[in-house]
């Protein structure tokens, strides 16, 4: 918001210009880092990867692909160059694959998880935030601001395995335990499997989107404006909708954006506990071989996808708000 | 039959049997205006709001009747509710920035009235009809616009289109115009007064300021701790009242002529649940005799449609309202040298100029009020003083020593002479503090005393304020609005200043109080030598403390002299309207004449 409200004057298309250029900053950062995490600061990457039993020839021949050679400042050049053109260099476990075709259908699977749930929470929670806010401290209230209380509790993975056992295992045989979906189909082909991955995520996301729009609709309804709205007649629906929600969301938005940040990268736990072949996974993998090159490139994706989202949250805080809007023209 | 008749009405905090308000009684022709006048906390707003049937937060209407042509509103259903509220009865809010939907595009906001009563068949001609009524612009981009895109006295016929939207046969006004200028609520009153007359809808005006409501009002109720206590004629109530309360809470209206002095009522209203048996003025009551303590008065008739409720009102009455105090006679106790000169000062709010060519004077012991509406820059110009705005040109010096923009870069003792006091006590004095940590800060800051003659010098400063020691040691949410007020003054004046600048002090108070304090700054002002600079917008205060005026407007200065000469025979013809659009009692009774 506050980013938001220091660039109004320029127009929106300038506003979004200015924040793609400080989203290309921050990953910028976030390259120099990653890249010093990984690759800098290791004394010997190739020997770290390799272990200690490695024969001297092996070692040379790694370095010479993972381009450890030249001087520090020289390998960044030279990695970053990669990145921008595409070419995310090779995968050291996936016998040589480029990562870019390692980490593709992967990657479609996991937007694929986060976009499903996405789509299933925000507008679940919404509503869950508007209703208890309606009858505040009523019985809904109460029942359910506790249930978010304890499922914000929860971490993914009890509230993933909880729900292999329910429905998957012990008590019911519903729905499969395992999400496996064989590499040659979409995920469109085994919905049944993301059932309970995308429960599980909405599941850990719903209580903070809830919390946050049953606050903001609390201070909305005891605005003047939504008491003038029932002193002029309106049905109580079209008090709640119409008056209330448009102003309760603007403050949820932001939270919704760190939510949708928080999935793609906890997707990695959900994803584990399934056995979903999602980035996540691809992720816990390419740290246990040590596969410096996936990675990097996980890293960097994730990053951008947090800048996006935010980006995107700011955009839509301007567009629901019209004093912020029309102050931009 | 009345249009609106409301019978013994009364409304209690849900759930413990504590009465906001009871036994309220009145009744609205067609065409007339009621004026339901009382302080905050006397309950005039919910009796207000319950002519919708409704009720804020844990409030509940548990006893009486509201019947409108004839009809009890309280017995409705929820949905026939609905129906009534915005068509049969409507309601127009105190602040109307803020009961306008901001996300919500004007036009939305009125035809949806129109829509939610189906009320006629073209929305679209009604609409422009209704803009057509209030005075506002009727073209289509002006209903596209977002209620922040307009301006204050815009967004309040919004509000009052809204209301009378579907030809409604009685309007609540909850003090709509505070918060306007004085011009555009002269424009907005004459709307309203014409709208009621021409559609004769019955209309319950709300408000705390008597002078408006002598300007509108036919009749007048008058409030006190959630009973009405007077209730007649407009002209009959203001001339002779012939209740205590009532007549004490009319001297203490300001004048513009500035005949009367200016005299508060000491004390404060009793909240509910802490009303004491008997009559509730009777602890600040002139006229308390015993039986007051006893028994509550009864509703008595004085005349046709005039109502009373004291024991001792034929006395009351008797006494000619004459008997007012004179104002005594105000001398210029200015000295020459100037304490406070400004040459050609120009200011600026970051790259907008807001201040152009000042030129103004204050002598040691004399004060000067700076009125103008609000955005003439009479604040701006009261914090270049006080070192509180530093964004300003020219020059500025404090007997005859230069002064830098900046408390900041100003000399200890500088800062010492100069002192602000803020418009709102409400949230300039620090909630977690004491009043005596809050009254001893500048002592620390500004003096190195021992800490006994820091103690013995705060409480000097609260009994010059006439406030007890005893509230050394409480906290600011434990004092009334005007107690807290008195409390920054005495923060101001415990470090001796030599000029003390009063940014709009008492609009945030009630009446009764507002009179009190500025009584007190007159005095104190005389006792301690003070030069005072006095920022108000309201024209009806100055007679009383100034002995110079400068009216401003738009950043400049367009009038100034001595304030018998700019009131009584105006040069500037920016002075002229804002005379002629303050509402005052005068003028209101000399119309009815
Ligand atoms: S009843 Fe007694 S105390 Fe009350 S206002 Fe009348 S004279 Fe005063």
């Amino acid at each position: 918001m506050s980013t938001a409200i220091r660039f109004v004057r320029r127009g929106i298309s300038g506003f979004v210009l200015r924040r793609v250029l400080l989203g290309l900053l921050t990953l910028l950062l976030v390259s120099v880092i990653v890249f010093a995490a990984t690759q800098a600061l290791p004394s010997d990457p190739a020997r770290a990867i390799l272990g200690r039993t490695a024969t001297p020839e092996s070692l040379a021949a790694l370095r010479k692909q993972l381009n450890l050679t030249g001087s520090i400042p020289g390998q960044y050049a030279h990695w970053l160059k990669g990145f921008v053109t595409g070419d995310f260099g090779n995968s050291l476990a996936a016998r040589g694959e480029p990562v870019t075709q390692v980490l593709g259908k992967r990657l479609e699977n996991s937007a694929f998880l986060v976009l499903i749930a996405g789509e299933v929470s925000i507008p679940l929670s919404i509503l869950l935030g508007v209703l208890a806010a309606r009858r505040r401290d009523g019985p809904f209230d109460h029942t359910s601001s506790l249930l978010m209380l304890a499922l914000a509790a929860l971490p993914e993975f009890v509230v993933g395995i909880a729900l292999v056992v329910l429905f998957g295992t012990t008590v019911f045989h519903w729905l499969p335990a395992v999400s496996l979906i064989p590499p040659e189909d979409t995920p469109f082909q085994h919905l049944k499997a993301l059932i309970l991955p995308v429960a599980t995520l909405v599941l850990a996301v719903s209580p903070y989107i809830a919390r946050i729009m049953r606050a903001s609709m609390v201070e909305v309804l005891e605005s003047d404006f939504v008491e003038m709205a029932r002193l002029k007649g309106m049905p109580e629906r079209h008090v709640l909708w119409r008056h209330a929600v448009p102003n309760a969301v603007a403050p949820a938005i932001q939270v919704i954006a760190l939510n949708l940040a928080y999935l793609a990268g906890g997707i990695v736990v959900v994803e584990f506990v399934f056995g979903y072949p999602g980035i996540g996974s691809a992720l816990v993998d390419a740290v246990a071989n040590r596969d410096l090159p996936v990675v990097q490139a996980l890293a960097i994706l994730i990053a951008g996808v947090y800048v996006a989202l935010n980006l995107m949250a700011d955009v839509a805080t301007i567009l629901v708000s019209p004093r912020l809007r029309t102050s931009l023209r | 039959m009345s249009v609106l008749e409301v019978e013994n009405l009364r409304i209690e905090i849900e759930g413990t049997g504590i009465d906001i308000v009871d036994e309220i009684s009145f009744h609205i022709e067609a065409g007339e205006v009621l004026g339901l006048v009382g302080e905050s906390g006397s309950g005039k707003t919910t009796v207000g709001l319950s002519l919708l049937g409704h009720q804020r937060r844990g409030a509940k209407i548990v006893a009486g009747q509201v019947r409108v042509d004839g009809k009890d509103i309280l017995e409705r259903s929820p949905a026939q509710l609905r129906a009534l509220r915005g068509g049969t009865v409507s309601y127009v809010p105190q602040d109307p920035s803020a009961a306008l939907n901001p996300a919500l595009r004007i036009g939305r906001q009125l035809e949806e009235v129109l829509a939610a009563h189906r009320f006629g068949s073209s929305h679209e001609e009604r609409l422009r009809e209704m803009l057509e009524e209030v005075l506002l612009p009727t073209e289509r981009s002006f209903l596209r616009r977002y209620p922040h895109q307009l301006s204050g006295g815009q967004q309040q016929r919004v509000g009052l289109a809204m209301a009378f939207a579907c030809r409604p046969r009685v309007i609540v006004l909850d003090e709509p115009t505070t918060g306007l200028d004085v011009t555009t609520q002269a424009h907005v009153l004459a709307t309203v007064r014409m709208l009621c007359r021409a559609h004769g809808v019955a209309a319950l005006y709300v408000s705390h300021d008597l002078a408006v409501v002598a300007a509108l009002a036919d009749r007048v109720a008058v409030m006190y701790a959630g009973r009405i206590v007077e209730i007649g004629r407009e002209r009959d109530l203001f001339l002779a009242s012939a209740h205590p309360y009532a007549r004490r809470l009319v001297e203490a209206i300001p004048e513009i002529s500035g005949e009367h002095e200016l005299v508060g009522i000491p004390g404060t209203a009793p909240r509910p649940g802490h009303r004491p048996t008997g009559c509730f003025f009777a602890p600040r009551c002139d006229y308390a005799v015993d039986i007051c303590r006893e028994q509550f008065p009864p509703r008595e008739r004085v005349a046709e449609r005039r109502e009373v409720r004291c024991h001792r009102w034929q006395e009351v009455l008797a006494e000619a309202v004459h008997d007012r105090p004179l104002a005594a006679v105000r001398t210029n106790g200015a000295s020459a040298d100037a304490l406070i000169s400004i040459r050609n000062l120009q200011a600026a709010h970051g790259e907008r100029p807001v201040l152009f060519d000042i030129d103004l004077d204050v002598a040691p012991r004399q004060c000067v009020a700076l009125v103008g509406e609000s955005g003439s820059g009479k604040t701006t110009l009261a914090r270049c003083i006080a070192g509180l705005h530093r964004n300003f040109t020219g020059e500025l010096a404090l007997r005859g020593i230069p002064l830098r923009p900046g408390a900041r870069n100003r000399s200890r003792d500088t800062r010492r002479d100069i002192q602000y006091v803020f418009q709102s006590p409400y949230s300039s004095l620090n909630p977690r503090k004491t009043i005596g940590q809050i009254i001893g800060q500048p002592l620390r800051l500004f003096f190195d005393l021992p800490r006994r003659d820091q103690h013995a010098r705060i409480v000097h400063a609260l009994e010059r304020v006439q406030l007890t020691s005893s509230v050394v040691d409480r906290y600011p949410h434990e004092l009334s609005g005007g107690e807290r007020q008195r409390v920054a003054i005495a923060r101001a004046l415990v470090s001796e200043p030599a000029l003390l600048v009063c940014d709009e002090v008492t609009s945030a108070l009630d009446v009764s109080v507002q009179a009190a304090i500025v009584d007190l700054i007159a005095e104190l002002q005389r006792e301690m030598e003070l030069g005072l600079l006095f920022v108000t917008h309201n024209l009806a205060l100055i007679r009383t403390i100034a002995q110079e005026v400068a009216v401003m407007s738009a950043g400049r200065i367009v009038e100034h002299g001595p304030v018998d000469r700019v009131l009584d025979q105006p040069e500037a013809e920016y002075t002229k309207r804002l005379l002629a659009d303050t509402p005052s009692l005068e003028s209101a009774l000399a119309i009815a004449e």
